[in-house]
């Protein structure tokens, strides 16, 4: 056993697993502590913009931890609203991207071989042109003079323009528009290992289509739900940029909140103490996402 | 069969709602008019005037450099952090790493920006640096957590391997480094190059991240587009958005179109 340990700790390996580990420790995981420590500690007006939480004089140590960021947020409702509403906008547009990347990813699955690659490369390629530009492609459209607008009127269907843009609705077709591939892609990657012979031997014994989605397909999917869920749900949860751009003065999302915490008002403590309750709240689903990525990447041993 | 078609339907109207706002976008980057919805015919001239502006070319080069670097130094450490993923053993100080390892990816980027910044004031009042936010800052953060997407893409290659032949090497008498060097990145290329390009294109686009960490001296390419984009609509980003769009296809077709070349030379190789 212990011989064991060091030879998979060999000097090469030490060096494979430390240096990785030191950085992500200082640059990952330290941070936390630090956003940890600043929550329980005073606003003031100074460089950096809060007080110590600690001091050291007269031979006596002392630790002060100001509960007053957290008490603010439970008594202060717009916090809370804004937690509640950030959940409920990720939980519908996590469910938006589900119905509408489960038959897009069905479908690449079950295309030729040949013509796979070429899908995925259709689905993936908006998301790696640039984030901002895709949302901002939507304030063109959805503006009160906007394409829609002129379209739905010339239609008929409409009397005179709609207001869409700086709306929740903006919001979910930004949300829906730019996290779609990122549903799409594990969907597939686990569609795609699905042993057709299973469907046809449901079918061949008489189950209905349906039936036999809800009771095959859907089980052995699972995985890539649960994964193109996560990551989805989880960003949306802190989400800035499309609640900034395309949603209006009624749209509380708590990373906007945050931002505004923390540029506008200078509130260091207030902001850390948002994004620990964010965290808190978003640690279940960073569990289960991280257990269906740690099983897929340490499939191999 | 009916599923099937209701599937494909899917496809082509999903296909549809991800393509028209693109294409929107470059079709009015040549329109003359200055109102964005009234076609006043076909003009290049906003490409003129995104030519003529120092502030945002100025921002180009800078996040073209930190995307450079960052890229370099994430394939790096995401590379180390997959092969320990999938090569070690299980250990204490192995499940620590995968947990932040994986972590970054769906972290909510206003938690990652803050807790980052936060770290770097600290460090700055506890040991004298860094002494200034700027291009040194951002380029921690973004190989932070663009090695996140190189440790998945990575992994995903080095299990798919055949380890036997790195296990001959071994037999063989090479050291683990020699090893590494001469068997295994040859057999990883694809999936470093694609980590190294899909982290050019995170750290290229990341507004937030950089919002919270960067200083007076580095603003990045999002960080003036989102300024420029908060006080409305204008033809000067279409036509930025048009270049952009153009070019990460260009690259996509092409690297697509090499692998396939490749894939079926190989075929062929087999077949003869």
């Amino acid at each position: 056993m212990i011989k064991n340990m060091l030879f998979t700790l060999s000097r090469g390996s030490t060096w494979t697993l430390g240096i990785p580990y030191l950085w992500l420790l200082l640059f990952f995981a330290v941070p936390f502590i630090i956003v940890l420590k600043i929550s329980f500690s005073t606003a003031a007006i100074a460089i950096p913009p809060y007080e110590s939480i600690y001091q050291y004089a007269d031979e006596s140590f002392q630790l002060i931890l100001n509960l007053g960021n957290y008490i603010l947020l439970m008594e202060d409702s717009m916090y809370y609203e804004a937690y509640l509403s950030s959940l409920k906008m990720a939980l519908f547009s996590t469910i938006g991207c589900l119905l509408i990347g489960f038959p897009m990813a069905y479908a690449i699955a079950r295309a030729p071989k040949s013509a796979q690659g070429v899908l995925l490369l259709l689905v993936m390629l908006p998301s790696w042109t640039s984030f901002l530009i895709r949302v901002y492609a939507w304030m063109g459209i959805l503006s009160n003079n906007g394409l829609l607008n002129n379209f739905l009127l010339w239609l008929g269907i409409i009397g005179e323009p709609m207001q869409m843009l700086n709306t929740n609705f903006a919001v979910y077709v930004g949300i829906i528009y730019t996290y779609l591939p990122f549903m799409i892609l594990p969907l597939y990657s686990t569609l795609v290992k699905l042993d057709m012979s299973l469907l046809e031997a449901a079918s061949d014994l008489g189950s209905r289509s349906i039936n036999t989605f809800w009771r095959i397909t859907m089980p052995l999917a699972k995985g890539g739900i649960i994964a193109g869920s996560m990551l989805v749900f989880i960003p949306v949860v802190g989400e800035f940029v499309i609640p900034e751009l395309l949603g209006g003065p009624d749209t509380l999302m708590i990373g906007k909140v945050l931002w505004q915490e923390f540029f506008n008002n200078r509130d260091w403590p207030v902001a850390s103490s948002l994004a620990m309750i964010m965290l808190a709240l978003l640690i279940i689903p960073i569990t289960l996402f991280h257990r269906y990525q740690s099983r897929e990447m340490e499939k191999g041993l | 069969m009916k599923k099937l078609k209701f599937s494909s339907l899917m496809l082509w109207v999903g296909m549809a709602f991800l393509y028209i706002p693109m294409i929107i976008l470059v079709f009015y980057s040549f329109n003359a008019s200055k109102l964005v919805t009234v076609w006043g015919g076909f003009s290049a001239k906003w490409y003129g005037e995104l030519f003529k502006d120092q502030q945002l070319l100025d921002a180009v080069g800078t996040s073209l450099t930190l995307a450079f670097f960052s890229a370099c130094t994430a394939v790096i450490l995401g590379t180390m952090a997959a092969f320990v993923m999938t090569r070690f053993r299980h250990s204490v100080a192995k499940l620590t790493l995968s947990n932040m390892i994986t972590a970054p990816l769906v972290m909510p980027e206003v938690i990652t920006g803050l807790s980052l910044m936060l770290l770097f004031v600290a460090m700055s009042d506890a040991l004298g640096w860094p002494k200034e936010r700027g291009m040194v800052t951002v380029w921690i953060a973004h190989s932070t957590f663009c090695a996140a997407y190189v440790a998945v893409v990575v992994s995903a290659r080095l299990r798919e391997l055949d380890r036997s032949i790195e296990e001959a090497a071994l037999d063989l008498g090479a050291r683990p480094l020699k090893t590494f060097m001469l068997i295994t990145v040859p057999m990883i290329t694809p999936s470093l190059v694609a980590g190294w390009f899909l982290s050019f294109s995170l750290s290229l686009d990341d507004l937030v991240i950089a919002s919270f960490v960067s200083g007076p001296g580095a603003t990045t390419l999002p960080m003036v587009v989102f300024s420029s984009v908060r006080l409305g609509v204008s033809p000067k980003i279409n036509a930025l958005a048009t270049i952009i769009i153009l070019t990460v296809s260009l690259i996509a077709l092409l690297s697509w179109y090499l692998t396939r070349r490749k894939e079926k030379r190989a075929k062929l190789a087999m077949q003869n």
